[in-house]
């Protein structure tokens, strides 16, 4: 039995102690907005956020999460009203959607560390998320819009 | 022709799964098509929307429904994964039903071809084929609404008129929302459609405006959005599969001991083979059930298995590379002749020939293929991300044995499809499954590797083009053989020759103004599953034709802008007909000819807009390209910068689309960014490569896909205007994508002097 704090809310699962994070969220507690894309920490599609930073939940052992404040998609903002969640709204930057809540968690956490980021650091960042549709320009844009409404960007 | 008076176009407080029950409970005998113009005794050709199964449907009480409170629900019957058709389709039927859109919630349709038409998410044809039959729709029901105030009023109809949600009678200055008028509007009939006015495109209020933000934006930027994979069932189990990693190999013998010990793991079965053509159907294998994912991926590498891999054991791209080529220097089958390119090639002042080789390309959508389905009582229920609903409840029902009827297809969210979502093999799988557990739902998700292993991938081809130029540089003839194993491989013994439909993907209906072509497709053999991807056919075509334009160019001296505009020749429409085996993508050669004029006209745009001609610094160039796909004309120019240690990176795109009239500029945009960057990472980075009969790549580290860092730092999109909205409409989710990669290898040319004939470019340039 592992005792996880999920968006402020606090589960119990019992599952083994190495079963990574991405598959008790998903299949054990429901929080589908965590996706599968790869299973080895190569798409960003699980990506999820450990005390503020974003990890890959399918790499994560769950007993390596347990007592530190997991915060999924779902619990980016009470309301979805997260700047970066408006700034991919915006602008439209989703096409199939698939891999937008890994890439806006990660673009969340660069943001909580840097609050105006260049290119290169936007490309640092983000390149570990991939987006088969093809929406980076967009998301490079919506990065720097969300920079810009959380008063980072000069 | 009138039409009976439909309940259905009022439903309120009802759930999901009852309002569309109910709609198809009744509506199916009422549902008609176009009325076929055949002459006595001949069986008319039909084209587009009323050539594919099922027809289309415009029926409003099919796709609308209007609540007391006035929200207006519409129906999308085509299944969205990322090209915006949820938004867009429902977008058309609001403007004509001038309908407020923040009032407007749209449904998904499950599959079911009889009631709705044709479902088949594929081949750009959503809007392209539904964009009339949709303005119908919404125009009929408005037309009904205005009936209904008109009665209520008692005032001629022609002084009533819907406006922005309400019906206003000016004249006596009176209103009535669409929630009061939608219980009256739904008893009156349907008005003919010959006798449905559409509005003066004037008015309209979305339609060609963009400005419609994504009906899923909230849901898919707050984790709420469900994607096949998402589906959860009460007592849901979960299974993955291990297939046989070559195509037609089978389950030789399996131990499960290990497997078993497996927390979690419930029980390995065996699922059969299916003999090779195997069309859509699963190939079979060892399935673990588990009561999470994470168990039964354990639980399966713990299988010792044995296969035997049967006659494609041996397929390897490097010897099979060597194959296409040896049958590309043969003379192959003709399929396209005009003058004598043999006698004018002989007499040709100057001669050029290039190879080209273009990989397999796996789709690797985000989602993988997943699906979740559930039988009780004689019924199968599916939830899953499918391009073709309508062909996937066929295909469960057969594998099932049930009757058509007892089979639902939920058709969720698609976490991309680009054509590996239309053969629906997982969702069988997830039915085959459910079955051995005793009808329990079972969601079944392909691994990224099982989604690479066991793929339905790009062709792969050899393309060898020769030309004889005259003493100005211009080709007087042109030999091209394209060599590549078909699709219908699929579902035929052994055809070795490609389709009309992949012929006519810009190999025959090239319109290039040459008085000497000959154009064969000598044999190839299929040895793993060929399927559609985005683009099919266009890709190794368009890649080869364009890049050979560029050294034709380079050949001649010439500026390759402008070598390209004199190869296309003179503005012209070339009837369809004129070229042998030219699917023309289904489309009316009356209304939709090879345009020659459009294909330049996307030139001169798109050179013109990204600068052709200007001066750049060493180490950069720019390239372009052009191509007809989805009667839709394209062209690209790609700045590239090859650093001194021969590093790639892609600064600015450029890309012009004549798609005929923009529905939705807004996702024609965004699927031109897509496409650009999709183009940009088939040139760069991946390839789908067999060994031993295997494919190579098992995860992201091997089939590699562009990352942010090396996709275009800009991309600049720039509609060609159509002169109204009676011009035909053009297909948008795949024609942006073939001219990329030639557009990119031409500018690599410019950079470097250095032509790729191979794709992708990997570490061609490394110093």
């Amino acid at each position: 039995m592992v005792t996880l704090q999920i968006n402020g809310r606090t589960h119990e699962a019992d599952v083994p102690d190495d079963m990574p994070l991405l598959w008790v969220l998903r299949d054990v507690i429901g929080l589908t907005g965590t996706k599968f894309g790869c299973g080895m920490a190569l798409c960003g599609a699980c990506t999820v956020h450990l005390d503020g930073t974003a990890v890959r939940a399918c790499v994560t052992l769950v007993s390596s999460a347990a007592g530190r404040a997991i915060t999924t998609i779902e619990g980016l903002s009470p309301d979805g009203t997260h700047p970066v969640q408006v700034a991919w709204r915006d602008l439209n930057v989703a096409q199939c959607g698939y891999c937008q809540t890994g890439q806006i968690m990660q673009a969340a956490s660069l943001l909580g560390q840097t609050p105006d980021p260049t290119d290169a650091d936007i490309d640092a960042a983000m390149s570990g998320n991939l987006c088969r549709c093809g929406t980076y320009t967009r998301i490079r844009a919506a990065i720097k819009r969300a920079a810009a409404a959380m008063g980072g960007a000069s | 022709m009138s039409r009976t008076p439909r309940a259905e176009l009022i439903i309120t407080n009802l759930s999901r799964r009852s309002f569309l029950m109910g709609l198809g409970a009744g509506s199916l005998v009422l549902a008609v098509g176009l009325p076929v113009l055949g002459r006595a005794g001949e069986e008319q050709r039909k084209y587009a929307g009323e050539g594919m199964p099922h027809g289309l449907r415009d029926d409003p009480g099919i796709f609308v429904a209007i609540a007391a409170d006035g929200t207006v629900t519409i129906i999308c019957h085509r299944s969205e994964m990322g090209q915006g058709v949820r938004t867009s389709l429902p977008m058309v039927v609001a403007d004509e039903l001038e309908a407020d859109w923040s009032r407007v919630k749209v449904m998904q349709a499950p599959g079911n071809e009889p009631l709705f038409g044709n479902q088949d998410t594929d081949g750009s044809r959503s809007m392209r084929h539904h964009f009339m039959s949709m303005r119908r729709v919404g125009a009929a029901a408005r037309r009904m609404l205005e009936e209904a105030a008109a009665a209520q009023w008692n005032v001629p109809v022609a002084e009533v008129e819907a406006v922005d949600h309400e019906v206003l009678h000016q004249p006596g200055s009176r209103r009535l929302g669409y929630g009061e008028l939608a219980s009256a509007a739904a008893a009156l009939p349907v008005p003919a459609r010959e006798s449905v006015k559409l509005k003066d495109p004037a008015k309209f209020r979305y339609i060609g405006r963009g400005e419609v933000g994504l009906v899923d934006n909230l849901d898919i930027t707050t984790g709420k959005a469900q994607f096949g994979i998402d589906t959860r069932l009460d007592g849901m189990l979960y299974a993955v599969v291990a297939r046989p990693p070559v195509y037609g190999g089978k389950l030789e013998s399996y131990d499960d001991a290990e497997t078993l010990k497996v927390p979690g793991v419930l029980k390995v079965l065996t699922l059969a083979a299916a003999p090779v053509p195997s069309e859509f159907n699963p190939l079979g294998g060892v399935a673990v059930i588990a009561s999470n994912t994470w168990a039964a991926i354990r639980g399966r590498d713990a299988l010792k298995i044995a296969w035997d891999d049967g006659p494609n054991a041996s397929y390897s791209s490097d010897t099979y590379r060597a194959t296409l080529e040896a049958a590309a220097r043969q003379p192959g089958k003709v399929v396209r002749n005009v003058g004598d390119a043999d006698a004018a090639l002989s007499t040709a002042a100057k001669r050029v020939e290039a190879e080209y080789y273009i990989p397999h390309q796996a789709h690797v959508s985000m989602e993988p293929p997943a699906a979740v389905a559930r039988i009780a009582d004689g019924r199968c229920e599916v939830w899953a991300g499918v391009q073709a609903p309508q062909t996937t409840r066929e295909k469960v029902a057969k594998h099932l044995g049930l009757p058509f009827e007892n089979v639902t297809v939920n058709v969720t969210l698609l976490g991309g499809g680009f054509g590996r979502k239309s053969k629906p093999d997982f969702a069988i799988e997830a039915a085959l499954l459910s079955r051995a557990m005793g009808g329990r739902a079972v969601k079944l998700t392909f691994t990224r590797e099982d989604d690479l292993a066991n793929g339905y991938l790009n062709t792969v081809a050899v393309q060898r083009l020769e030309a004889g130029l005259d003493a100005n540089g211009m080709p007087v003839a042109w030999l091209h053989r394209s060599v590549a194993p078909t699709i219908t491989a699929l579902f035929g013994p052994d055809p070795r020759h490609e389709a009309p439909f992949e012929l006519g993907m810009g190999f025959v209906d090239t319109p290039f103004a040459v008085p000497n072509i000959r154009l064969e497709n000598p044999e190839a053999t299929a040895h793993t599953r060929v399927g559609w991807f985005r683009s099919v056919f266009n890709v190794p075509h368009a890649f080869a034709i364009q890049s050979f334009v560029g050294e034709l160019a380079a050949a001649a001296g010439r500026d390759p802008k402008d070598y390209l505009l004199d190869l296309i020749g003179p503005a012209r429409r070339i009837d369809p007909n004129s070229l042998p085996d030219n699917w023309n993508y289904g489309e009316d050669p009356a209304i939709y000819q090879v345009d020659a004029g459009r294909l330049r006209r996307v030139v001169e745009t798109v050179a013109e807009a990204a600068g052709w001609g200007r001066s750049l610094p060493k180490g950069r160039g720019l390239g372009i390209a052009a191509h007809r796909s989805f009667v839709t004309y394209t062209a690209v120019v790609v700045e590239v910068e090859v650093s001194d240690a021969g590093e790639i990176s892609v600064p600015r795109v450029d890309i012009a689309v004549d798609c005929g009239p923009q529905i939705n500029p807004e996702r024609i945009r965004s699927q031109m960014e897509g496409a650009v960057i999709q183009g940009v990472s088939l040139a760069t980075v991946s390839a789908a490569t067999f060994k031993d009969g295997r494919v190579e790549q098992r995860n992201f580290d091997g089939y590699r896909v562009t990352r942010i860092d090396k996709a275009p730092r800009e991309i600049h999109v720039h509609p060609v205007p159509a002169e109204n909205y009676d011009q035909p409409l053009g297909g948008v989710g795949e024609p942006g994508l073939p001219p990329v990669a030639p557009a990119l290898c031409n500018a690599v040319f410019a950079a470097t002097g250095k032509r790729i004939r191979a794709l992708p470019i990997g570490d061609q340039l490394l110093a």
